[in-house]
């Protein structure tokens, strides 16, 4: 038998019988036009994917959360305080309240510290001192929660529990005033951090013209840096409320977890988050407690919602009034 | 005049006061981590698993949690990467009407704000509902949906700052969008996106809340992707919670692995950025 004869590949046979320059080009043209169109497509594609992913999210969790309400009715669900989920009786109220108490109490905390701190970083630190604190302070922001928590436990819950006993209240230390300062702790660098931008976007000429009128440096800030960047700084505000909003492991390791309406700050509270972290894993054993619980998430989620919106829009103006 | 100087004054001093209780926060988080941990850490901690009695305070170590947080953060790193890339250069305005582009945006906004815990719940919904059980898959998934918006949302943030100028000297060229998206656009971005994938790590590694329910735990490293899988985060908070002081002390321990984890990859994330910096044209 004849060996066979090595063949060249087709391609190159067709190329070359081709000769014609111009087609050629033509075809890898089309095959660049071909390869950009699939791109463009897929690129569609993959943010719509992205914006259906949130809508899943969104959808999945009011689905599943709907049920309760066959129980109970809305005003129920969230202003009676009364949480027996054996005798189906799900009140969020004194959950509602813990949270919104925990994350009052941390932004009160927080927000001078954040509002002096990013005026002093921006206005008055050298670049590079302003460089090495935004290190320190992504640092800080990059903390895990539960390293947070901890160190709450620690040091923190027998604070609290010292300065109870110095005014003589009875208290754990596992109280609304624990988790406040816990919560003011985390929200500090994730406030200061967008402060600092939005001070930052504040163009250098209004300042230079403030101090020229002789102005000093805090009158220059008082009566035009701030004015100018007060809507982003609500933003950052709103913001950090937010995330202090669905905090949970931190929050849930100091405040003590008693379903009641906190009355004083050395009260224990429970707030949703940790409402959530503590009765998910045996849910099922109770009918309509899981759907109790979403209602939580549900909640939780729409509020962050509409924090995160309206930041969105203060940031929108901010752009606008500096530009 | 007296009082100008007077207000100008204070107020310096209580910005100076608060910029220094951020920094003693900080200080005393790491102090107290460092110095708890310190104590309770060693060799056995890191390389042993939980043994017989180990919650009474008898031998054994977090390796479970060790190697499970890093079976976790690989897997979910590398999902999320996949879906991040793809998106983030999907919303450069060649491709989409700058409406749709912002509105993915805020999308972005909104689920990166999402607590975690939503995640978390979510997550189990899934699971319940395909019949899945606490496992590495259902951790993995949990921890990518979270980590998706922080990494689309850093990398945007690099990718807008490349200067349309340079993508328009390679259209001039002849270039289509693809191409000048891979050739001109990535590598211009390059530091930033890495430092996005080390920063969405970071965020990622220390989540407890979202892995509570979706990856559950256990006292051995998990063999395949339905098993249950220990985690750092969860280590930390079960373990702070018992009465034992030996069991305790192995939270501190795992702790302190977890901050200094945290704290290198930030460093990492910085060097890199000044180190990347230098190779781009601005």
């Amino acid at each position: 038998m004849r060996p066979k004869l090595k063949m060249p590949s087709k391609k190159w046979v067709t190329r070359k019988e081709s000769g014609n320059n111009h087609s050629e080009m033509n075809q890898r043209l089309n095959k660049r036009k071909v390869k950009d169109n699939v791109a463009s497509v897929s690129a569609r594609g993959i943010l719509i994917f992205v914006n259906f992913l949130a809508l899943l999210i969104f959808c999945g969790i009011f689905w599943k959360a709907l049920p309760i309400l066959s129980l109970v009715s809305l005003p129920e669900l969230l202003f009676s305080s009364s949480w027996h989920p054996m005798k189906n009786e799900f009140g969020l109220f004194p959950f509602i309240i813990g949270t919104m108490a925990v994350t009052l109490l941390a932004m009160i905390i927080s927000l001078p510290v954040c509002m002096l701190t990013s005026i002093y970083l921006s206005e008055y630190a050298k670049r590079r001192f302003r460089e090495v604190s935004r290190f320190a302070i992504d640092i800080l922001a990059g903390i895990p929660s539960v390293v947070y928590g901890l160190c709450g436990v620690l040091v923190i819950v027998p604070l609290v529990e010292f300065m109870g006993e110095l005014i003589g209240v009875q208290t754990t230390g596992y109280s609304l005033l624990a988790g406040g300062i816990v919560l003011a702790v985390m929200v500090i660098p994730f406030i200061v951090s967008i402060s600092m931008e939005v001070l930052r976007m504040v163009p250098e000429p209004y300042r230079e013209s403030a101090l020229a009128l002789g102005a000093t440096r805090w009158e220059t800030v008082k009566y035009v840096v701030l004015k100018k960047a007060r809507s982003g700084l609500i933003a950052a505000t709103v913001l950090g409320f937010a995330r202090a909003f669905g905090e949970t492991m931190a929050v849930l390791m100091v405040v003590g977890n008693v379903a009641q309406i906190p009355t004083s700050l050395f009260d224990a509270a429970y707030p949703l988050p940790a409402l959530i972290a503590n009765n998910y894993g045996e849910v099922m054993s109770i009918p309509l407690y899981d759907a109790a619980l979403m209602s939580a998430a549900f909640i939780l989620m729409l509020v962050v919602t509409l924090f995160s919106l309206t930041a969105h829009y203060a940031l929108l103006k901010v752009g606008k009034t500096i530009a | 005049m007296k009082k100008r100087k007077l207000e100008e004054n204070i107020f310096k001093a209580l910005m100076i006061i608060s910029l220094l209780g951020v920094f003693a926060a900080l200080a005393g988080i790491i102090m107290v981590v460092a110095v708890k941990g310190l104590s309770s850490l060693n060799l056995s901690m890191i390389i042993e698993t939980p043994k017989g009695g180990y919650y009474l305070g008898k031998e054994g170590g977090i390796a479970n949690a060790i190697v499970g947080s890093l079976y976790l953060m690989a897997g979910a790193t590398t999902l999320a990467f996949i879906i991040s890339l793809p998106v983030a250069l999907a919303l450069q305005k060649e491709y989409l009407s700058k409406r749709f582009a912002d509105f993915t945006r805020l999308v972005l906004d909104i689920l990166w704000g999402t607590p975690s815990i939503v995640y978390g719940v979510f997550g189990f919904v899934i699971m319940v509902y395909l019949g899945m059980r606490a496992s590495l898959l259902g951790g993995i998934v949990v921890l990518t949906l979270l980590m998706v918006p922080i990494m689309v949302r850093a990398m945007d943030e690099a990718i807008r700052l490349v200067p349309f100028e340079m993508k328009e000297m390679a259209y001039a060229l002849g270039t289509t969008r693809v191409e000048t998206t891979f050739a001109v656009v990535l590598k211009q971005a390059m530091p930033g996106i890495v430092t996005a994938v080390i920063l969405a790590f970071g965020r990622g590694i220390g989540d407890a809340a979202s892995i509570l329910f979706t990856a559950g735990y256990t006292d051995d490293i998990p063999t395949s992707l339905l098993d249950p899988v220990a985690s750092l985060p969860l280590a930390v908070f079960f373990q702070i919670g018992t009465p034992v002081p030996e069991v305790q002390a192995r939270a501190y321990a795992a702790a302190l692995i977890l901050l200094v984890i945290v704290i290198v990859i930030n460093i990492i994330a910085r060097i890199l950025g000044w180190r990347f910096a230098r190779h781009i044209v601005r």
